[in-house]
């Protein structure tokens, strides 16, 4: 807490109240790990109890599920490129980059909820069968932090654009862009043992 | 971190994202293009999984900077190793018996 600055350190990273908050979030990821685990173990008890309803590859469509990742991946990029550029102290590539990740965010969002409108129209709901049940509870819950995300970053730019680069902002900034390369680490998992998994021949 | 980033260009990122990028497009073609074996196919996209994640948290995330780098380093093992717990043993348990019977 107390008001020692090192300023040969990056911004986010001067005070011992910004270390100890970033150190601090680092320790909510790892309970964040815990729960998506959880859900992970839950989907790979049950990704075959189809209870006659429908299967992995009646319903994965392989060309929107590459369209996802790759918009999370490059999401994940420029996020880092945004806090390379608040590193620099460039402000305006700051948020420029920051709102490019949310755009790209947005679309991921976009092509997820369709791709539930489209898996609702082909029978297959939470209620079908526990394989259903699992697959949206996993998928829900990243998506819904993907929402949470992009809510919390629109806060944090108008808090920058307030306020300017400060070891306050620049803390919150740090922590946001944890916060979405974490997301982006869970999708790895999603697409790997969710979608790629049940394509399998 | 002992040094100020002022480079103008982030060459770490660009290659960790270009590494991404191959790593998911190669799980995609050996589980959806090969004839291999289911496991051999789990084994070799998991394993593509476990190298992308690691990518992300040491060249974006920059997991071991700072003075927090060890402690950040020892949650993060011990975050891996609750997963394989729970996954993995909630699987095991729950699974295994069926395969005997």
């Amino acid at each position: 807490m107390s008001a020692k600055v090192d300023t040969s350190l990056p911004l986010e990273y001067q005070t011992e109240q910004d270390r100890m908050n970033i150190l601090g979030f680092w320790v909510f990821l790892g309970a964040e790990i815990v729960l998506f685990a959880t859900l992970f173990g839950v989907y790979g008890v049950l990704y075959e109890r189809f209870a006659g309803g429908p299967t992995h590859k009646d319903i994965f469509v392989i060309k929107d599920v590459m369209i996802q990742t790759v918009l999370l991946l490059t999401s994940s990029f420029t996020m880092g490129i945004a806090i390379f550029e608040m590193r620099r102290h460039n402000l305006k590539g700051l948020i420029t980059w920051l709102v490019i990740t949310l755009a790209l965010g947005a679309g991921f969002l976009f092509m997820e909820i369709n791709e539930f409108i489209h898996y609702a129209h082909e029978g297959a709901t939470m209620q079908t069968s526990a394989f259903l049940s699992s697959l949206f509870v996993l998928l829900g819950t990243h998506g819904a932090h993907v929402t949470l995300g992009i809510g919390w970053a629109t806060m944090v730019i108008i808090q920058l654009l307030k306020r300017g680069l400060t070891p306050t902002t620049a803390r919150k900034t740090f922590i946001i862009g944890l916060y979405w390369h974490f997301l982006d680490v869970v999708w790895i998992f999603i697409f790997t043992f969710v979608y790629l998994k049940g394509l399998v021949a | 971190m002992e040094h100020h980033q002022s480079k103008s260009f982030p060459i770490s990122h660009v290659i960790g994202f270009v590494v991404s990028l191959v790593l998911t497009f190669a799980a995609a073609g050996i589980a959806l293009k090969t004839n291999l074996s289911f496991k051999v196919i789990m084994w070799i996209i998991g394993s593509l999984a476990v190298i992308q994640a690691g990518m992300q948290l040491f060249m974006f995330m920059h997991l071991r900077e700072g003075e927090d780098g060890k402690t950040n380093l020892v949650n993060m093992i011990y975050a891996v190793f609750m997963v394989i717990v729970i996954v993995v043993g909630s699987i095991w348990v729950l699974t295994s018996g069926h395969a005997a019977h």
